[in-house]
C-alpha cells in the first residue's frame, strides 16, 4: 500500500481581503503543506476552527485557488496537476473528485425529489446515456447507502438527519469516485446516528476501494475511523502519523493539549488535564515563529522567532516542533 | 439542600396544522440549589422544550395540560410559573431568578447593539440600577468570567469578539442578575474542544461562587460527565432515566442510555467497532404505541413494549427508569 493518491507539496492557499487596489493584503489560510495521502486510506485531517482543514480539502478537490505549491493527482488511469490542469482534465477530475458536506439539512435541495438529487451529477457530467441507465445507477448506489424505492420518490424534508447524511453521500458516490473530501459529515449528527454513518463510509471505503480524506475537529471519531491522521494550527501541518502512533504517543504540544481538551466520561476523572489557555490567533495577523508559541506552555525564546520544519523520523510520523524530543524524554512529563 | 425547582407531571404539546404534537409527556423533576443537572437527549428528544417551559418561553401555539406545574422557589416563596401571564410577572422566570444561556452565541446577542449596553439594558429591566452602576458593575462581571480588557469589550459588538469570547459575553450577562437557576441550551456545542473546556472550567468555578442550579442541556455524555451532579436521560418527550451521574454513566440500566454510552467513539479502545443505535428516532407525528423507544429497542421483551407504556421503576433511591426489563422494588 504504498501507492500515493493524492501528494500535496509545499501547497498555500490564500485569499486577497480587504484593502484597495494597491494594499490589498493576502489571508493564508494554508501554509506550505506537504502531505501525501495513499491509495485506498482513510486519511484524517484535525484542528480547531480556523485551522484551514476545509480550505484545504477544498484546496485538493481543485475548489479553493492554489497560490503557491501543488497537488499532484495519480490515481492509475490519469495523473493530474492540480495546480496547471486544463478544463478538460477538471471535467473529468470532477467525477474522480467528490465531496460530501457538513449539514445535511442544508446541502439538499428541498425542491428535488432524492432520486433526481442523487441522479443529478449523473447528468450534469453525463456520464450516462439514457434515463434507463440513469436510474439503474441510481437504485444501485442508494441500495448501498441503505436507501429503498419507496426513499427515492419522496423529498427531502421527509427523512431524519442520518437519512440525509446517507442521501448526501449517494450523491457523492453516484459518480463513481476515487478520492472523497468528507467534510465534518457527522458533526451534525447525533451520537446514536454518528456511528451508523461512520459505520456506512467505512464499509464503502473498503467495498470500492475508495480513498477518504476525513475532516473533523473530533478526535475520538477520527480515532476510530482514519488510519492516518494530519493535525493543522493556523494553515500549517504540526504533526502527522499513523493514527495509533498519534493516538499513543503524540509529540506536538497542541496534540497533545488537543487530547486533553477531550470530556472524560470518567465523572472522577475532573479537571486534572492540562488546558489550553487562548485563543487560535487570526490568521490575518499571524504570531512570528512557531505559530502555536502564544497558547504553548512550553514555549522558548527560540520558539518566538524561528519557525519549526516538519521533521520526519523515517515512520511517518511527522512533527514541526523544536521541542518534541525534550519534551518526549520521561523527566519532561 | 433546598429545593429550587420543581417539575411535575409537565405534559406539553404543540398545536400544529398536523394536529396536535406532544413534545414533551408525563415528566418530572426537581433541582436543588447549588446542584447541575444534565438533561441528555438526542435532537427531538424535548430536552430544550421542557427547559423552556421553565421560563414558560415556549411559542403560542404550546398547550400545557392543566396537571402540569412548575414551582420555582425564590426568596419571596414560591412561584407557579405556568400561571405566570403579564410581562411584568414573567420577568422573574426570564432573566431574574432564571436565566439562559444558548447554543449559537452570535444570534443571541443583538448584531447592532454594543455588548455593554445590551448587558445594562437587562440590569435596569431586573433591578434598580443607575446607569453609572449599571456599567461597573458589568464590567466586573465580564472580567469575572475572563474576559481580558473588560472596559473595552464593553462597548464592542459581537461580531468583534471571537466565538469563546461571545460565549464567556453571554454568560457574563446571563449571571449579571444574579440568577438562582441557569439553563444552559448546549452552551458548548458550537465551541472547539480547547475553548470547550475552558468554558466548562469557567461554569464549574461560578457554581461554586454563586451557588445557583444549573439545567445543563447536551447531548454529548462526556460533557455530562465533566459538569454534572445528576443526569435525567430524555427520549422523544419521555424521561427514560434519571439518576446520580456516577451511577447513571458507570451502570446505565435502560437500554437507550447503554445504546447511547456504547455508540461513543473511545480514545481507550480503538480496536472495538462503533456500535450505532439502530434505526432512527421517529417523527414526533408518529409516536409509538407502548414503550416509545420499542421501535429501535434491541431488548424488546414480548408484546408489553409495543402495547404498554413503561411505569418508572426505582433501581434504589435516586435512580430510576422507565423500561419493562426491570422488575419493581418496592420503594
Amino acid at each position: 500500500m504504498s501507492d500515493v493518491l493524492i501528494r500535496a507539496k509545499g501547497l498555500s492557499v490564500g485569499f486577497p481581503i480587504g484593502g484597495g487596489l494597491f494594499n490589498k493584503q493576502i489571508l493564508k489560510a494554508v501554509d506550505n503543506v506537504s502531505l501525501d495521502i495513499e491509495k485506498g486510506s482513510f486519511f484524517g485531517l484535525v484542528g480547531e476552527s480556523g485551522s484551514g482543514k476545509t480550505t484545504l480539502g477544498r484546496a485538493l478537490l481543485k475548489a479553493a485557488p492554489i497560490t503557491a505549491g501543488g497537488a499532484h493527482y495519480s490515481d492509475g488511469e490519469v495523473d493530474y496537476d492540480l495546480e496547471k490542469i486544463t478544463k478538460d482534465q477538471l471535467r473529468d477530475y470532477r467525477k474522480r473528485a467528490q465531496l460530501i458536506f457538513q449539514d445535511p439539512y442544508a446541502a439538499l435541495s428541498p425542491r428535488m425529489t432524492v432520486r433526481d438529487i442523487i441522479a443529478e451529477p449523473l447528468e450534469v457530467m453525463k456520464l450516462t446515456k439514457n434515463r434507463q441507465e440513469t436510474d439503474a445507477r441510481v437504485r444501485e448506489i442508494a441500495a448501498k447507502c441503505r436507501l429503498n424505492l419507496e426513499h427515492l420518490r419522496r423529498f427531502p424534508h421527509a427523512f431524519s438527519g442520518g437519512q440525509r447524511q446517507r442521501i448526501s453521500i449517494a450523491r457523492a458516490l453516484v459518480s463513481a469516485p476515487k478520492f472523497i473530501v468528507a467534510d465534518e459529515s457527522v458533526a451534525a449528527l447525533d451520537v446514536s446516528i454518528q456511528a451508523d454513518v461512520l459505520n456506512l463510509l467505512k464499509q464503502i471505503q473498503s467495498d470500492m476501494g475508495l480513498t477518504f480524506l476525513f475532516i473533523s475537529h473530533d478526535l475520538s471519531v477520527v480515532a476510530h475511523t482514519c488510519d492516518h491522521v494530519a493535525v493543522m494550527y493556523l494553515g500549517r501541518l504540526v504533526e502527522t502519523a499513523p493514527t495509533r502512533k498519534l493516538f499513543t504517543a503524540p509529540r506536538h504540544p497542541y496534540t497533545k493539549a488537543l487530547f486533553s481538551a477531550i470530556p472524560s466520561l470518567d465523572p472522577d476523572d475532573r479537571g486534572s488535564a492540562q488546558k489550553l489557555t487562548g485563543e487560535i490567533p487570526s490568521p490575518t495577523n499571524q504570531p512570528s515563529g512557531c505559530k502555536f508559541h502564544t497558547r504553548c506552555p512550553f514555549v522558548l525564546d527560540h520558539c518566538k522567532q524561528v519557525e519549526p520544519k516538519l521533521e520526519t523520523d523515517g515512520t511517518g510520523h511527522d512533527v514541526a516542533c523544536h521541542r518534541w524530543k525534550e519534551l518526549m524524554a520521561p523527566q519532561a512529563a | 439542600m433546598t429545593a429550587l425547582i420543581d417539575v411535575q407531571n409537565l405534559t406539553l404539546k404543540f398545536r400544529t396544522d398536523e394536529g396536535l404534537i406532544t413534545a414533551v409527556d408525563n415528566v418530572s423533576f426537581s433541582l436543588n440549589k447549588g446542584e447541575v443537572m444534565g438533561l441528555v437527549g438526542e435532537s427531538g428528544s424535548g430536552k430544550s422544550v421542557t427547559a423552556k417551559a421553565l421560563m414558560h418561553l415556549n411559542a403560542k401555539n404550546a398547550v400545557y395540560t392543566p396537571e402540569s406545574k412548575i414551582t420555582l422557589h425564590t426568596d419571596k416563596g414560591p412561584v407557579d410559573v405556568l400561571s405566570l401571564r403579564t410581562p411584568r410577572e414573567l420577568n422573574i422566570v426570564r432573566g431574574g431568578a432564571v436565566s439562559m444561556i444558548f447554543q449559537e452565541p452570535m444570534a443571541s446577542f443583538a448584531p447592532a447593539i454594543t455588548i455593554g449596553k445590551q448587558m445594562v439594558e437587562q440590569l435596569q429591566l431586573h433591578g434598580d440600577y443607575s446607569n453609572e452602576k449599571a456599567k461597573r458593575w458589568s464590567i466586573e462581571m465580564l472580567d469575572r468570567v475572563g474576559i481580558s480588557d473588560a472596559a473595552k469589550r464593553f462597548d464592542q459588538y459581537a461580531f468583534e469578539l471571537s466565538g469563546g469570547m461571545r460565549q464567556r459575553a453571554m454568560i457574563a450577562m446571563a449571571l449579571s442578575t444574579q440568577p438562582k437557576l441557569l439553563i444552559a441550551d448546549e452552551p458548548t456545542t458550537a465551541l472547539d474542544v480547547t475553548i470547550q473546556a475552558q468554558v466548562i472550567d469557567l461554569m464549574k468555578d461560578l457554581v461554586a461562587e454563586f451557588h445557583m442550579g444549573i439545567v445543563f442541556i447536551t447531548h454529548d455524555l462526556g460533557v455530562v460527565a465533566q459538569t454534572a451532579d445528576k443526569v435525567n436521560v430524555m427520549y422523544l418527550g419521555r424521561m427514560i432515566e434519571e439518576g446520580p451521574v456516577r451511577e447513571v454513566i458507570r451502570n446505565p440500566k435502560h437500554p437507550y442510555t447503554q445504546g447511547l454510552l456504547a455508540a461513543l467513539p473511545k480514545l481507550d479502545d480503538l480496536d472495538s467497532p462503533l456500535t450505532p443505535v439502530p434505526g432512527d428516532i421517529p417523527s414526533p407525528l408518529e409516536r409509538p404505541t407502548g414503550c416509545v423507544f420499542h421501535t429501535r429497542c434491541s431488548k424488546v421483551v414480548g408484546d408489553v413494549c409495543k402495547a404498554v407504556e413503561p411505569a418508572e421503576r426505582r433501581i434504589d433511591a435516586t435512580h430510576k427508569v422507565s423500561c419493562h426489563i426491570y422488575d419493581e422494588v418496592p420503594a
